[in-house]
């Protein structure tokens, strides 16, 4: 008999193609996501070296980063930006990789579009230039972001040079209360373990309340897996996730359907397998949550208010947060609920999803935003957009007074047009509330789409049961 | 890819925790598509003003510093995005060796990319070559990554770990994709046999 063996373990050891002596390991890569801004610079070493692309047809490309929300038809108007997107069709057409262009009905956020046309599935090893390739982890794959030379590389040979991770599992028991959401919980777990807690480790998310959430809910908890450090999340596949996936473009062709299931149907932790760290979270306390600071740690419960840096032992960490207050322009002891704000953002990768829109327009549904507010939806691909479309969300999103707009990371990062003025706050459903990350000056409150959706209607960072019936 | 043997210079101290890579190279210069000519941008929105000067409080832009080939950093250095762009700006500045308590994993994998050596000592040990690197140009360190040996100012010797396999690509400055590809009939025996017991990957 094998030792017990956790997800990771198992999903590692199918795909080694080689040890080293010295421990390191080659590993095989099922999947490659590509978008414009980590990818250039590889594309130009393997042209450089007289190098190919080693399997296209396992390689997907997609501009999401530099895209505009707004009409596109004129194409592009900052010439750096275009440059980058014009750049990665141009490198699609010499190394025979497929890419979603910026009119095509499939083009969004690279991992929102990869589990969207079955091209992520599960016990796959999936790699992207980008760190929330954990999203795809909720499908029970090893999904990781890489760096440019490692794109470089897996694009060369489809492999890549790799230490194995350290296993945490982290459980939430229970059932979560009203009004909280998959962004709540991941909020809750990242403050607990803090900004390095994950570092060097893969976690595996497990506990009934994790098993409760949608795929994309999952997929909310994975995306943010790296802020906790973590270069992976895992979540075991199951029914919901074979649902998920089956009659997705690129899913298992019918014949091969059943022999797919019985094989993802291995792929969970056995009993007694050694984890080197363990968390465990009661998902009946978790609150709805928002972030106060510049670091995805600096959580509270949205009924609560912003810490004392005077009470915080370690010296590092007071300075930190002192300089987190003076950058967000927050007082200790204010009260979450009485901050207001200036914009709201609800789209990116962790949040762009189908279900969030919906979650965010039941409660925009008949309401108002407030006045000085300026608020945005950015759909988290173009078949997210047409299938909201189809159910009128975009209309209750219009009457409310936000703006609806074309798929893309957006103001999530602000590589775009799309930006936060300096000063501005911002209640955003994004994963980095970093020193101007939404725009230079800019401050962000990191919280779930229905927290986004009743700060807009308030213009103040709002407890969303206040707006459940 | 450039080899590092031995690294002689000052060391810029910046005693700051969480250094994200927004910080080390904010988001509007990862529009370049090239690799080279980050270096001015590096650390952008702590090193200049609003209206584009040189903020000259900020440890890069004192004379002592600017020529500065070592950074030493608070815990959890480099976290945040993967992108690249953060150790290019790094390099391209003239800095080949950054010294923390820890580093967020895809930065620290990133440096030895393009060789960067990034060096993980205890706290205590940080602070002591912190406070050595505060005396400016007079403080000279040595990082010798044969001997695996920092040679402080005060002539103190700082032993450092770094893994074996990444100590020999870096030392002879080699490609990983080179040494890859020598396995190309293991990667294909692979897909061979993952192509029979699952068709549809
Ligand atoms: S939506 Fe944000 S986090 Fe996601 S890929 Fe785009 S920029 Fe990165």
């Amino acid at each position: 008999m094998t030792a017990p063996r956790t997800l990771f373990d198992k999903i590692w050891e199918s795909h080694l193609v080689d040890r080293q002596d010295d421990g390191t390991c080659l590993i095989y890569i099922d999947r490659h996501l590509v978008h414009e801004v980590t990818s250039p610079q590889a594309f130009e070493g393997l042209a450089l070296s007289g190098r190919t692309v080693y399997r296209p047809e396992q390689t997907l490309a997609v501009a999401d980063h530099n895209v505009p929300t707004t009409d596109r038809s004129k194409g592009i108007a900052d010439p750096e930006s275009r440059t980058q997107v014009e750049t990665l069709e141009a490198n699609g057409r010499a190394f025979g990789v497929r890419v979603f262009s910026m009119d095509d009905v499939r083009q969004g956020v690279v991992h929102i579009v990869g589990p969207e046309q079955g091209f992520t599935l599960p016990g796959m090893t999936i790699v992207c230039g980008d760190s929330h390739t954990s999203t795809h982890g909720a499908f029970g794959s090893l999904a990781f972001g890489i760096g440019t030379s490692e794109v470089e590389h897996v694009l060369a040979t489809q492999t890549l040079v790799q230490a194995p991770a350290k296993n945490m599992r982290v459980l939430v028991n229970g059932n979560l209360p009203q009004g909280t959401t998959a962004k709540d919980i991941v909020l809750k777990i990242i403050s607990v373990l803090g900004t390095a807690g994950g570092t060097g480790y893969v976690i595996e998310y497990a506990g009934d309340a994790i098993r409760g959430l949608s795929m994309e809910g999952r997929m909310t908890v994975c995306n943010m897996s790296i802020e906790a450090g973590a270069r992976a999340g895992l979540i075991a596949p199951d029914e919901t996730t074979f649902a998920y996936v089956k009659g997705r473009p690129l899913a298992p062709k019918p014949a091969d359907w059943e022999a797919a299931v019985a094989y993802w149907k291995t792929l969970h932790t056995d009993d007694g397998a050694h984890f080197d760290a363990e968390v465990v979270i009661d998902a009946s306390e978790i609150v709805p949550q928002v972030t106060w600071g510049t670091s995805p740690e600096d959580v509270v419960a949205i009924t609560g208010s912003v810490p004392d840096p005077k009470a915080e032992v370690d010296e590092g960490k007071a300075k930190a947060m002192q300089r987190s207050l003076d950058y967000m322009g927050l007082v200790a002891g204010q009260p979450m609920e009485e901050v207001k704000i200036d914009r709201v953002f609800i789209g990116s990768c962790t949040n762009g999803r189908i279900e969030d829109l919906r979650a965010a327009a039941s409660v925009a549904k008949g309401r108002t935003i407030a006045a000085s507010v300026k608020a945005m939806v950015v759909p988290g691909s173009g078949l997210v957009k047409q299938q909201a479309e189809a159910e009128g969300l975009h209309t209750v999103f219009l009457d409310a007074g936000f703006e609806w707009r074309e798929p893309g990371c957006s103001m999530c990062l602000a590589m775009n047009a799309d930006k936060l003025e300096p000063g501005e706050r911002c209640a955003s459903t994004s994963n980095r509330n970093f020193e101007g990350r939404q725009g230079r000056g800019g401050r962000t409150h990191l919280v779930s789409p229905e927290i986004a959706a009743a700060s807009a209607i308030t213009g103040y960072l709002t407890d969303v049961r206040k707006f459940l019936g | 890819m450039d080899k590092f043997e031995t690294l002689t210079g000052v060391a810029a101290p910046l005693p700051m925790i969480n250094v994200d890579t927004d910080m080390i190279i904010p988001k509007q210069f990862l529009k370049t598509i090239k690799r080279t000519g980050l270096g001015k941008s590096l650390f952008f929105e702590m090193r200049y003003d609003d209206a584009g000067k040189e903020i000259p409080d900020f440890i890069l832009n004192r004379p002592a510093y600017r020529q500065a080939k070592v950074l030493i950093a608070g815990a959890n250095f480099g976290c945040g995005s993967s992108r690249e762009h953060a150790p290019w700006s790094i390099l391209d500045f003239g800095i080949r060796c950054v010294i923390a308590p820890s580093f967020a994993d895809i930065f620290y994998n990133n440096c030895f990319k393009n060789g960067i050596l990034p060096i993980k000592l205890p706290q205590e040990v940080c602070d002591k070559l912190m406070k050595a690197a505060e005396n400016g140009a007079n403080a000279t360190f040595t990082v010798d990554l044969a001997a695996q040996e920092i040679h402080a100012p005060d002539g103190e010797v700082v032993a450092f770990p770094v893994d074996s396999f990444r100590k020999h690509c870096l030392l002879n400055g080699l490609d990983d994709i080179g040494l890859t590809l020598v396995k190309k009939a293991k990667i294909d025996t692979y897909e061979q046999a993952r192509k029979t017991a699952q068709p549809w990957v």
